[in-house]
């Protein structure tokens, strides 16, 4: 015990000493820094302590200097280079007492109250339908991806692929990739389903406006029919983009198929909704309500669409444009209606619809352009991911895709972000600091 | 409670009250405004700056307005890169600022010619979009040889073929003192990477001899990175330091890197917590060393965690790949996530070619909101078509918006025809505007004494639109009637 104590002192009187030592030693880096170096009677006791002055003539350095000699060389006065020596028999002393100073990272603790509804996209035949394969999208109570201890999100998003019901100008990477089955949307959703594992298949009934072939919609009933029939996942169906049209065609749609869970794609407030909804109320489909980058006019959609449709058969649709092409007006728009809804707004607690396949409106996804840029079957299916990726930490729910090669990569990435968050060698990740990398 | 900027009567009540006028605004207010929307900087205002008696309000203010993320300078002798500087989490909660920065790396491994080409290609990195110029802005430099006088050599021979700003690239002090003797601070002022839990003191001391910022990089460990943010900043008196999580791929690495950036700007910005307030810094370059086969497999890689850090809060990346289909999408997003949310991004008014127009060209017209202008110049281009594209000056403001707000007027075309004097280049007296400014058609025949065809509500239909109307006949008709 006693000589424990005694230990103690002694230390104590150590670091006072050593103390004593390094504020003497700072203030002679400082003086020397300055110019003013007045260096006399002084006496200085510490065995493991050097202070080296450089020598009048400094030994060339090893290295070669560089190349426009810089005014600080030119300048540097003798005092100042010892002063940088001191600095640093300071330094080499002071290592041996800072120490870690260990402090523990707080997770980040947000407070959020709402709750994104919960939507199932295609009804199994439990539920009325025919659907081997049906989803659940929604459920969040936290921003996507912030990964807070005890939160995973209740649904992964779901990836669909997109078909149309008649040939309509399509980049050659997809059409590389479909081939002729593209003639036909039953057998290029069979392509989607079976060869690049879509979870779902969107169809674009873009032969019902009456600016193109004007379809009846009694056409583009028996197109959703041969859908059906082929593939046995959720069915996304798109109108035309006309609002008198579409709501005649979606009506058509729902009454022949009111039980397979159809997802509607999609709403908007240029359409007589009265003369619609009702009759998809009466069904189990869901529908996507389309409010491009207007969190206003989304509250007044649904708003409106909740007189007939339950919210959780309502998609939120904030529009995207490809990278280059407006990508952060839906972007911005989506992680405001989502951290609106967390936060109690029940008018912006719907799960998003995301039609990735705008991404091909950018040019850069398609023209061709000088080689330094790479192929454009290169560019276009990477602006497909990367618009897609960027909707997906906004906490995204459904992708409509055009390019396997997307589909693919996002499930990827999606099996990556439902991993658990714990890197396996961690320190492998600065191998790249000191390894030969390939020069392509 | 995130960060929220000082009113600007707060900060009126520390400026000079003069109204002199030297910052360019009217009055003390309209600067004090401007201030607490971060539009201006205090320097703008040189009696704050350079009167002693305001000495003490310039303190007060500038910790006011100091960012909850510390901005750290990165230079060299003829380009400066600010990293960090971040307000919010969430761009719309104000927006943000200084763009992540992108350095691509060379080593001193390489060959004479390969660094020269490389370091020529990173400079050299150009596209042009909505009238910017997007670049690279500095480069890595990698120690591979772990030789210090190889890679001063390296570093001596990049520095005289750049003028980038540089990383220096080593876990190894004794590599990195050896490239700081030749770039001499603050000559250059390069960024350190990186201290780690096995050299940070020593990383430390030479960061501090010589007075440059230095990375921390604690892959995997969030506790010991900011330890060290801690360490390095309290008790051994760093001021410019900047983190990097770890950047790693795979199932379960992919995750933390999201989680670790996410967390860290978090707690920056919402708890103000100042260990964490420090520039975040990227590796997409680590994919190289962490995953293998087909190189093509691993650029997409790269590029895929480059937009996702760009998007979750890095404020400098560290990539490998040069190839432009990897870095241009990167620099295309960059530019949209960090522009002004309050603000509409507007293009010059004025008059476009679209193809080789002649004088019986169409001439349309359209604003110069930049998304408006490139869509309808992109449909235009698909087209194929030869035309002339007369951009008006509605304020940044899209078609429709600009149509009610009143910024979409026959007088503004009649100014920009005069101006582009478009009377000399085309024949016809006609021009097209979009169908969603139908309403304004009257006003613009007025104005402009030329006759107007409503064309399509969307750019796409162009092509078909101006098969259908843009026939002789047509013309004919309407130019027999003036």
């Amino acid at each position: 015990m006693s000589s424990k104590e005694s230990k103690k002192a002694r230390d104590e009187a150590k670091a006072g000493q050593e103390a004593t030592i390094y504020s003497l030693i700072a203030k002679i880096a400082e003086a020397l820094e300055k110019g003013v170096v007045e260096l006399y009677n002084v006496e200085i006791e510490a065995d493991e302590l050097e202070v080296r002055l450089l020598s009048p003539t400094p030994t060339a350095p090893p290295i070669p200097v560089v190349i426009t000699p810089p005014k600080a060389v030119v300048e540097a006065k003798p005092e100042v280079k010892a002063a940088y020596e001191v600095a640093k028999a300071v330094e080499v002393v002071a290592k041996k007492v800072v120490e870690l100073a260990r402090v523990a990272f707080e997770e980040p603790k947000p407070q959020f109250s709402g709750r994104v509804v919960e939507v199932r996209l295609g009804a199994s035949k439990e539920e009325g339908g025919t659907r081997e394969k049906t989803y659940v999208v929604g459920g969040h109570t936290m921003p996507a991806y912030y990964y807070l201890t005890g939160y995973k999100p209740p649904h992964p998003p779901v990836f669909g692929g997109d078909t149309f019901d008649m040939q309509i100008g399509l980049p050659r990477a997809v059409k590389l990739a479909f081939g002729d089955a593209m003639g036909n949307p039953a057998e290029w959703a069979r392509v989607w389903v079976s060869k690049y594992a879509a979870e779902a298949i969107d169809i674009h009934l873009v032969s019902t406006d009456p600016s193109i072939k004007d379809a009846p919609p009694e056409a583009a009933v028996k197109v959703v029919d041969q859908l059906l029939q082929a593939v046995k996942v959720p069915i996304v169906v798109g109108g035309s983009g006309n609002p008198e049209k579409d709501v005649i065609v979606f009506r058509k749609i729902v009454e022949a198929f009111p039980s397979e869970g159809l997802i509607i794609n999609s709403l908007n407030l240029d359409m007589k909704l009265e003369d619609v909804c009702p009759h998809i109320a009466k069904t189990n489909a869901v529908v996507i309500n389309f409010s491009p980058m207007d969190l206003d006019k989304a509250e007044q959609i649904n708003r409106k669409t909740y007189d007939w449709i339950p919210r959780n058969r309502i998609i939120l649709d904030l529009n995207i444009g490809g990278i280059g092409y407006g990508t952060e007006y839906g972007f911005t728009a989506m992680e405001r209606a989502r951290l609106s809804g967390l936060l109690g707004n029940e008018l912006l607690q719907h799960p998003f619809n995301v039609g990735a396949a705008n991404a091909w409106g950018a040019r850069e996804a398609w023209i061709t352009m000088d080689p330094y840029w790479g192929p454009k079957e290169i560019r276009g299916p990477l602006w497909e991911a990367l618009t897609s990726i960027i909707c997906l930490l906004t906490g995204a729910d459904y992708f409509m895709l055009v390019h396997p090669l997307t589909v693919k990569t996002m499930k990827t990435i999606r099996e990556y972000l439902f991993s658990e968050p714990k890197p396996k060698d961690p320190e492998k990740a600065l191998d790249w600091l000191s390894k030969a990398l390939p020069v392509i | 409670m995130p960060w929220k900027p000082p009113t600007p009567i707060e900060i009126y009540q520390l400026l000079p009250k003069t109204n002199c006028g030297k910052c360019g605004e009217a009055n003390c207010m309209a600067f004090a405004i401007r201030l607490a929307s971060l539009d201006a900087k205090l320097e703008d205002c040189p009696p704050l700056i350079e009167e002693e008696k305001y000495k003490g309000s310039y303190e007060k203010l500038q910790s006011l307005l100091l960012p909850p993320v510390r901005e750290v300078v990165i230079k060299s002798p003829k380009k400066v890169v600010k990293i960090g500087g971040k307000y919010v989490l969430f761009r719309h909660e104000m927006r943000y600022h200084n763009p992540t920065a992108i350095a691509v790396d060379v080593d001193d491994n390489m060959d004479r010619d390969t660094i020269i080409k490389r370091v020529k290609m990173i400079e050299g990195f150009e596209y042009e979009y909505v009238g910017q110029k997007l670049k690279l802005d500095a480069i890595a430099i990698r120690s591979v040889s772990n030789d210090p006088k190889k890679f001063a050599q390296t570093v001596a021979l990049v520095a005289e073929n750049s003028s980038l700003p540089l990383v220096l690239c080593s876990t190894n002090p004794a590599v990195i003192e050896a490239a700081l003797n030749v770039l001499n601070p603050p000559h250059h002022r390069p960024l350190i990477y990186a201290a780690t839990k096995d050299n940070w003191r020593e990383m430390a001391e030479v960061a501090k001899r010589f007075d440059v910022p230095l990375a921390i990089a604690s892959p995997g460990d969030l506790n010991l990175l900011v330890s060290l943010a801690k360490t390095l900043s309290e008790d051994m008196g760093l001021k410019d330091l900047a983190l990097d999580p770890g950047c790693i791929v795979g199932p379960g690495g992919f995750a933390y890197t999201i989680k670790a950036f996410s967390w860290l700007r978090f707690k920056a910005t919402y708890d103000l917590w100042k260990h964490a307030g420090f520039p975040l810094i990227g590796t997409p370059i680590s994919v190289w060393t962490q995953m293998s086969g087909d190189p093509k497999d691993v650029m997409l890689w790269e590029a895929v965690l480059a937009t996702i850090l760009i998007t979750r809060y890095a404020d400098l990346l560290i990539m490998h790949s040069l190839d432009g289909w990897v870095l241009l999408p990167q620099v295309m997003w960059r530019f949209q996530l960090y522009t002004d949310p309050r603000k509409p991004v507007a293009v010059p008014a004025g008059l476009r070619e679209i193809g080789k127009p002649n004088e019986m060209s169409p001439v349309i017209v359209t604003t110069n909101y930049a998304l408006t202008y490139s869509l309808v110049s992109s449909d235009a281009e698909k087209a194929k078509l030869n035309a002339w594209l007369l951009v008006i000056d509605t304020e940044g403001l899209a078609v429709d918006v600009s149509v009610a707000g009143r910024k979409f007027t026959g007088d503004k075309v009649a100014e920009i025809i005069k101006s582009a004097e478009l009377e000399k280049k085309v024949k016809h007296r006609i021009l097209i505007i979009p169908g969603k400014a139908a309403r304004v058609s009257g006003d613009i025949e007025d104005a402009t004494k030329w006759r107007v065809m409503v064309g399509p509500m969307d750019s796409s239909e162009l092509g078909k639109w101006l098969e259908k109307n843009w026939t002789s006949e047509k013309i004919k008709e309407l130019m027999g009637g003036s």
